[in-house]
């Protein structure tokens, strides 16, 4: 099962139809979490607002995640080991505020940390690719740099 | 035992606040504060804390640019809270939120800290951008971006193994 997730803030139609494009021609189920989208696909399955644990049910139960560039479900990707392709939302198209999350993904992809797609061939490509694998894992906690940095900043 | 303050909003902000916090709490008592209620279930040793104190976290008013307003209350409120739990450093990952937190904080003297969010990959948040001028210690997780009394130590991403 591929496991989308748009986040909760604003709509992203431009994912989903292009997913909804794509989906024929993929032998595999596609959920999709989405929020007041205005467009209805066709050959995947949408769900408004998932309680936390269903969400967590879900996101366990996919072999692969597709998701705009929230830091949130990059964070929950990375540390239960699931592949995961950024489609990052574009404020050029009044997909977001701001394009940063174009420059986030930019910079994990730099550091080699997620897959990235910025339009259907991209996508469609890591989509038909037989098996993608996660591309590099992470701990539970921040960086011991960081914690450390931080208590000697309280202690002082 | 030294006191830590730590408050987030729901989401990205909140899930990279609890994996700089949790760490925290192995040396300190941490107290939580975030917008939604479900964020207290992701806690462990979850208590709330009403007016009568005694729990470890808080729910305090969420608001965005559009019902800026809102910070009004929620401002007094953290400053009701803030000086109830008299931390010796109050901690944020954002967003606005977690800006009037730290403004809070830095109006009662305590130590304020702002890790800005991963996602600011170019440049400082424009919370960010207004915590600098007055906080105590700000972070980016970039370390380009670390310059004009902006500090880099590492991210709340510690990447175990690469493929």
């Amino acid at each position: 099962m591929i496991f989308v997730i748009t986040g909760t803030q604003l709509p992203f139609d431009r994912l989903i139809r292009i997913l909804d494009d794509i989906a024929p021609l993929l032998d595999e189920e596609i959920v999709a979490q989405v929020n007041g989208s205005g467009y209805l696909p066709h050959h995947i399955n949408t769900i408004d607002l998932l309680p936390p644990d269903e969400f967590d049910r879900l996101f366990r139960q996919a072999r692969l995640i597709v998701a705009h560039a929230g830091i949130g479900t990059i964070l929950s990707a990375l540390q239960y080991q699931k592949p995961i392709i950024i489609f990052p939302r574009i404020a050029a198209q009044g997909e977001h505020r701001n394009e940063h999350q174009l420059a986030t993904a930019a910079k994990m992809s730099e550091a080699g940390w997620v897959y990235v797609a910025h339009d259907k061939e991209e996508l469609k490509a890591l989509l038909l690719k037989p098996e993608l694998h996660p591309l590099c894992t992470i701990g539970p906690t921040a960086s011991e740099s960081l914690i450390q940095s931080i208590t000697d900043f309280i202690e002082e | 035992m030294k006191k830590i303050f730590a408050a987030a909003s729901i989401g990205g902000h909140w899930k990279q606040l609890l994996r700089i916090a949790q760490p925290l709490e192995e040396r300190y008592e941490v107290v939580y504060a975030s917008t939604h209620p479900k964020c207290a279930e992701m806690i462990e040793n979850s208590r709330s804390s009403h007016s009568t104190g005694g729990g470890n976290f808080y729910l305090i008013p969420d608001f965005s640019r559009k019902d800026a307003w809102r910070l009004v209350p929620a401002f007094f409120r953290l400053l009701r809270v803030l000086w109830k739990e008299h931390p010796d450093a109050v901690l944020t990952t954002g967003a606005a939120p977690g800006l009037i937190c730290l403004f809070a904080a830095w109006i009662l003297h305590y130590k304020t800290i702002w890790v800005d969010s991963t996602a600011n990959a170019v440049h400082l948040s424009a919370s960010g951008r207004i915590a600098r001028r007055f906080a105590s210690r700000v972070y980016t997780q970039w370390p380009d971006l670390a310059q004009h009394g902006v500090c880099y130590a590492g991210s709340v991403w510690s990447i175990m193994n690469k493929q």
